[in-house]
């Protein structure tokens, strides 16, 4: 019990690496959450997309705004909303921040799109001009935001409504959404009404307000990205999805293959790197708890050999050096659950989430790396001789 | 004596793992999932609250003149330029005549002729005449023969044809060159009121085509705002209501004004409701036509009855409602909802009564089985 000072730090030292490999796998599961969060808010059951199309979120896909009204008449079918999604640079007074922009169908809370629950302030009243953002974005109560052209007065926060990239969403009314996504900057827009205008087609002398009609049908955007549909109690999704799909003939996906598609898919390659960052981790501090036991044991080697020499069964020796390993690991745990919890999840710039079951799981694997990486430890103990007891 | 150095070894040892221990546990229970939820509370007030619609529109003349030529021709002065105000029967330019002015000589000697040429059917039928009545004497002196004066008299009857003819042919000539001497002095364009010069389409030596405006002038007087609501929102609009114009380029300053109608057509693309805003007084200078409006329209107030801010609705298994707290339990009640104003009170109608105590902001996502910890605000949002 002599060094026990520095088989505390030892073992806070391990911790500090369990903590890392805490939070690598929260933070794989934080990013795994990031992209069920974004479905579990958008309160829908179906998504309708573009035909062929992995929209919205994985690929793009665009609809004309007036088909929900057709599915919303489909049988089973409790709400229909359009939705927009767009991530790009949102302006304040002072630099930019990356957000998806979501255009939310106007109604009451609760319609499909709306962020679910807010954390200040109060949801969108006004059909346009009004925003409600995630707290990640920085944006206080009654800051102005610009979003192209138009400014935004910011009038609720809500907290852990991110894209599936971790961006934090920005809701607005969805014409203004639109306006956001389709219309060009004004630049664009008057080169193309000079091209209209050049083209003989569309400015005929005999033919006065043609090339105002022209230009007039080239500056619509009546277009959205995705219908978000929610589905009756009682009724199938994958039931209505399957109408939906022969009947208007669009992609439409359920819950379970949009989860597919955005874990799957999108964030495969991100999560696999984290994943063998995470194994790699693991490998490293079992490889350092091995090494630190016998450091430990081959410093008490000599001890060791005197309670060899006064006749100590092999099983207690095992027993002591496991013991060892098996608390050198307990203190690691505590000291990295705690550091991972505290210290690092927080300056993570993504969300880190830590489950329970995660840590359960953490800890079994630290009892285990312990008692696998005391083998070598015990191996050599085993091996000294009584006499070195003597010796040396 | 020989045990102390062992206990103090063990005491430091527990005061480091002790605390260490604890924190665990603190950090196990208290973050992540495990974790309570922070919740803010509201209290369901009994309030009366004034809705109000919100829509955008944009500013628009309530009457445009386009002035143009009735048929085609070339643009041969125009004096009048964009900003400029105009008198009502001002000429504002003129068409090239072209060739009006040589048609209106060539109909002047067109009526001559015709005058000449009645004068000669006037001859030929005074000597028909006196022709017939001479040879219907000498008939009665059987002096001539009855075929004889049957030709003359048909004579007469030929003459007096052609001189019906020349009559209306000069009545012909003379409506047409009426109509010349018309076109002629259509060709200025003239200002029907008094108005603003908004467009000058045509400059001279432009041919234009029949009905092409020239110039456009609106009436200054009769400004108003075409304005559009989402349909959602557009409950208890009608006519003569006030309402706020915000111009996009004035921001934060407000005009007065009312509803005028309320157009009894929709638009069914875009599912908006369009009204018509007229200011109380037209701002000085002159809003820009087609300039962005932010009309906010006041509905009358409504009785007080309880009203909840609506972050605190939630929507759970198809019903809307709110997560109502007593006693410390949480429980999802379903309410059915009335009026909202545009500072996200909403009226509850059935539901909850007047004292209760609902969650307004919450940190996650809440279900029956949340544990809540009920703060002032939320952890994180700046005050």
């Amino acid at each position: 019990m002599h060094s026990w000072g520095k088989f505390v730090f030892t073992g806070m030292g391990l911790g500090l690496l369990i903590g890392i490999t805490l939070s690598m796998a929260g933070i794989y599961r934080g990013m795994v959450d990031d992209a069920k969060v974004l479905l579990d808010n958008s309160g829908a059951d179906l998504w309708v997309v573009q035909k062929d199309t992995l929209g919205p979120y994985a690929e793009s896909s665009s609809l004309y705004d007036d088909i929900w009204r057709g599915i919303r008449g489909m049988p089973g079918v409790e709400r229909a909303a359009n939705i927009t999604y767009l991530t790009m640079q949102v302006g304040k007074q002072d630099g930019d921040v990356r957000a998806m922009v979501t255009g939310v169908t106007p109604g009451e809370p609760g319609t499909p799109g709306w962020p679910p629950y807010l954390v200040a302030g109060r949801q969108i009243t006004r059909s346009h001009y009004e925003a409600v953002a995630d707290i990640a974005s920085g944006f206080k109560l009654g800051d102005r935001i610009q979003i192209r052209r138009n400014h935004y007065t910011i009038v609720g926060l809500t907290r852990r409504m991110v894209s599936s990239n971790g961006d934090p969403m920005v809701f607005i009314p969805l014409k203004d959404a639109q306006e956001a996504q389709f219309l060009k900057d004004n630049d664009a827009i008057r080169e193309q009404r000079r091209r209209t205008a050049e083209n003989p087609a569309f400015n005929r002398p005999g033919v006065p307000g043609l090339l105002d009609a022209v230009i007039a049908s080239q500056s619509t955007n009546p277009y959205v990205n995705a219908v978000l549909v929610r589905v009756e109690p009682g009724h199938a999704p994958e039931e209505i999805a399957e109408s939906i799909r022969r009947w208007k003939r669009l992609t439409v996906y359920t819950r379970s293959q949009m989860e597919e598609i955005l874990v799957g898919k999108l964030i495969a390659t991100s999560a696999r790197q984290i994943f063998m960052f995470l194994v790699i981790l693991s490998i490293v501090s079992s490889a350092i708890v091995a090494f630190i036991i016998y450091t430990l044991t081959l410093g008490k080697i000599r001890e060791i050999a005197v309670l060899k020499l006064i006749g100590t069964k092999n099983r207690t020796i095992v027993g002591l050096i496991m013991q060892q390993s098996i608390a050198l690991g307990l203190i690691g745990f505590v000291v990295g659950k705690i550091s991972a919890t505290l210290l690092m999840a927080p300056i993570f710039p993504k969300y880190v989430l830590l489950q329970p079951l995660d840590s359960v799981m953490g800890f079994i694997a630290v009892v285990m790396i312990c008692v696998l990486s005391s083998i070598i430890a015990i191996r050599a103990a085993l091996r000294v001789d009584p006499a070195e007891a003597i010796g040396g | 004596m020989k045990k102390l150095p062992f206990q103090k070894r063990t005491l430091a040892l527990i005061a480091v793992l002790f605390p260490l221990l604890a924190l665990f546990v603190y950090v196990a229970l208290r973050s992540g999932p495990l974790a309570p939820v922070s919740v803010v509370l509201a209290t369901v007030e009994n309030k009366s609250i004034s809705p109000k619609l919100f829509g955008i529109g944009t500013i628009e003349a309530r009457y445009t003149y386009k002035i143009g030529p009735t048929f085609a021709g070339r643009v041969k002065r125009l004096d009048v330029h964009v900003g400029e105000r105009v008198k009502a029967g001002q000429v504002l330019g003129e068409m090239d005549p072209v060739d009006l002015d040589e048609r209106i000589r060539a109909q002047d000697a067109t009526l001559k002729r015709a005058n000449a040429q009645l004068n000669e059917a006037q001859a030929r039928k005074d000597y028909a005449q006196t022709q017939a009545l001479r040879y219907e004497q000498l008939l009665k002196a059987r002096s001539t023969s009855e075929e004889v004066v049957a030709t003359k008299q048909q004579d007469l009857l030929v003459a007096k044809a052609g001189l019906t003819a020349a009559r209306e042919e000069l009545s012909r000539v003379r409506a047409e060159r009426e109509a010349l001497e018309a076109q002629r002095s259509n060709l200025s364009l003239v200002a029907p009121v008094d108005g603003l010069v908004v467009s000058r389409d045509a400059d001279p030596g432009t041919t234009v085509v029949a009905g092409q405006a020239v110039v456009e002038l609106i009436d200054p007087s009769t400004l108003w705002v075409n304005v559009r609501f989402d349909q959602i929102r557009a409950r208890g609009l009608a006519a003569g209501l006030s309402a706020q114009i915000t111009l996009r380029s004035q921001a934060g300053e407000l005009q007065a004004g009312r509803v005028l109608r309320v157009e009894p057509l929709a638009d069914a693309v875009t599912e908006e409701t369009l009204a018509k805003v007229v200011f109380d007084q037209i701002p000085d200078p002159l809003p820009p036509i087609g300039e962005l409006a932010e009309i906010t329209i006041t509905l009358p107030t409504l009785a007080a009855t309880p009203v909840v801010p609506n972050a605190a609705i939630h929507h759970k298994d198809s019903r809307l409602g709110v997560w109502q707290v007593t006693n410390g339990d949480l429980r999802f009640t379903a309410v059915s909802l009335g009026i909202a104003d545009l500072e996200g009170r909403v009226q509850i109608r059935e539901g909850l009564k007047v004292g209760d105590q609902v969650v307004a902001y919450s940190e996650n996502a809440l279900n029956e089985h949340s544990r809540i910890h009920v703060v002032d605000h939320i952890p994180g949002v700046t005050q």
